[in-house]
């Protein structure tokens, strides 16, 4: 809010999916058609789309998730609410898609003067690249303009992540003020290059090391970052601090696009199910082992796919890497995959009887048991893939041509 | 003398399907070549042997002073159906900076 209402911005980007989240948000779809998408959309448009209209900003978001048109009509709803007259583009596609040429139909919707473009899975620099290449005009294929942009998409897209999130640690890496942490902005030069800053009187930090730290943040080849516009090369980007909280980001370059779009797709991957209880004082962790054993043996016949770890000795990390101190305390945990619901719940009732059944002293027990939905990735050619522009105002709805 | 790469570097770990990378940052510029000679995928595969079940590749980012690390079958199948606690595996970053090296 402090950044929508202070920054000075000409477009506000807002990305919000993962594959976590459009999981999340395509159970929700098969609950409720008309649902979808995301479930902060009507708190975020209230507070922004006022301060849109007020400061003269366009908003680009992939919000729509599951369900973009919905997430559009809901816009429109919401401005009628508030008394605001506005111009929303959507852009869709049909079933199977999952990227879209992003920056070319998003560029189509914001050339459509739409002061809101709601996009379901597109891929993250693109909501920042679409807004620079229209802004400036570039060509489509200017692939060294497209690599730079991308870099500083790619920098913008985690947000908190450059400003110091993500990164602090007490007296080595310490961030100032992280409870009001200022989000980024990157003013751009029409050759693609920026200086990355955020308000003045925010929280964080935006230092030569957050902004590496975030520019190789699940880059899986400096060299060849993949995205549906360009491929990009963060291997020659240069960056510079030059002042409190600014770091000039130059020198990425770009290449070709390939002729593929990823598409990730998402199908029904069973059930896992979670217990855990904590153990403390004398023995925490001799207790919570034997509390362990005796769920492994009364899951046994049952579930297969079974993991018990000690949360405070080997949960995260899968080894204590040879620390010598036993904890204070410890939780354990015990999780698995079933391919039902009702063995799912079992995982946790085993764990909730440890309270009586188990070793001294337990307590504290949560249990868990839910869907999950896999994603699997794979490249689908481009010219499969048939993106739409839908125009939504007041009383009307148009396809773009 | 043994340290811990935490001393001497920062990391900062990503996820892309059951994919893991980790990047890994000199405090100091002078440094990077100590990591770069040390911490070598081979390395990095037998320190994270027991999370990584795939193959590392290993970049090097001379311009950031950091190597890259991208690490297969790492995260139990993936964000939505691991069963880890940190289905992520943005804990990760700290794992790799337990690994010891000669300076």
């Amino acid at each position: 809010m402090i950044l929508a209402s202070q920054g000075n911005l000409d477009y506000l980007a807002l990305e919000c999916l993962a594959e976590r989240t459009i999981a999340l948000a395509q159970l929700r779809k098969l609950a409720d058609p008309a649902g979808g998408f995301d479930p902060l959309l009507d708190a975020r448009m209230r507070a922004l789309l006022p301060l849109a209209l007020r400061h003269g900003f366009r908003i680009v978001t992939n919000m729509g998730a599951a369900n973009p048109l919905g997430a559009g009509r809901r816009v429109i709803s919401l401005a009628r609410e508030l008394g605001l007259r506005l111009k929303v583009a959507v852009l869709s596609g049909d079933d199977v898609l999952s990227l879209l040429e992003p920056s070319m139909r998003t560029i189509e919707a914001l050339a459509n003067g739409a002061q809101v473009v709601i996009t379901g899975r597109v891929a993250d620099p693109s909501l920042f690249v679409a807004p620079i290449a229209h802004a400036f005009g570039w060509r489509l294929d200017d692939w060294e303009k497209l690599g730079r942009a991308t870099a500083i998409g790619h920098l913008l897209e985690c947000a908190g992540q450059v400003t110091g999130g993500y990164f602090a640690e007490p007296g080595l890496k310490d961030v100032p003020n992280l409870a009001q942490l200022g989000f980024p902005w990157c003013d751009v030069d029409g050759e693609g290059n920026g200086v990355l800053g955020k308000v003045a009187g925010t929280g964080g930090a935006i230092t030569l090391r957050t902004a590496k730290e975030q520019l190789l943040y699940e880059v899986t080849d400096p060299g060849g970052y993949i995205t549906p516009d360009v491929v990009a090369d963060f291997s020659t980007v240069s960056l510079r601090e030059t002042g409190p909280d600014r770091v000039a980001v130059s020198g990425a370059r770009g290449r070709a696009r390939t002729p593929t779009y990823k598409v990730s797709v998402g199908y029904r991957a069973g059930f896992v199910g979670e217990g855990e209880i904590s153990y403390a004082g004398a023995k925490a962790v001799e207790r919570a082992r034997l509390g362990g054993e005796i769920v492994r043996e009364r899951l046994r016949d049952d579930v297969a796919d079974l993991r018990i770890e000690l949360i405070g000795v080997d949960s995260a990390h899968r080894s204590d890497f040879g620390h010598p101190q036993p904890p204070y305390e410890v939780r354990l945990r015990v999780a698995a995959r079933t391919p039902t619901k009702e063995l799912a719940e079992r995982v946790g009732a085993e764990v909730e009887a440890l309270w009586i059944n188990g070793p001294a002293g337990g307590g504290g027990v949560r249990r868990f048991a839910q869907e999950r939905i896999g994603v699997v990735s794979l490249l689908l050619e481009r010219t499969r893939v048939r993106p739409k522009v839908t125009l939504l105002e007041e009383d009307r709805e148009t396809q773009a041509a | 003398m043994k340290r811990k790469l935490h001393e001497l570097a920062h990391a900062r770990a990503g996820d892309k399907g059951d994919t893991l990378t980790l990047a890994l940052f000199a405090y100091r510029d002078e440094d990077y070549v100590l990591l770069r000679n040390q911490v070598t995928a081979e390395a990095v595969k037998r320190h994270l042997g027991h999370i990584v079940q795939g193959a590392v590749r290993r970049f090097e980012v001379p311009n950031l002073h950091a190597l890259q690390f991208v690490c297969e079958r790492a995260l139990d199948t993936g964000v939505t159906t691991s069963l880890g606690l940190d289905p992520h595996g943005k804990t990760l970053s700290y794992a790799l900076l337990e690994m010891q090296i000669e300076t």
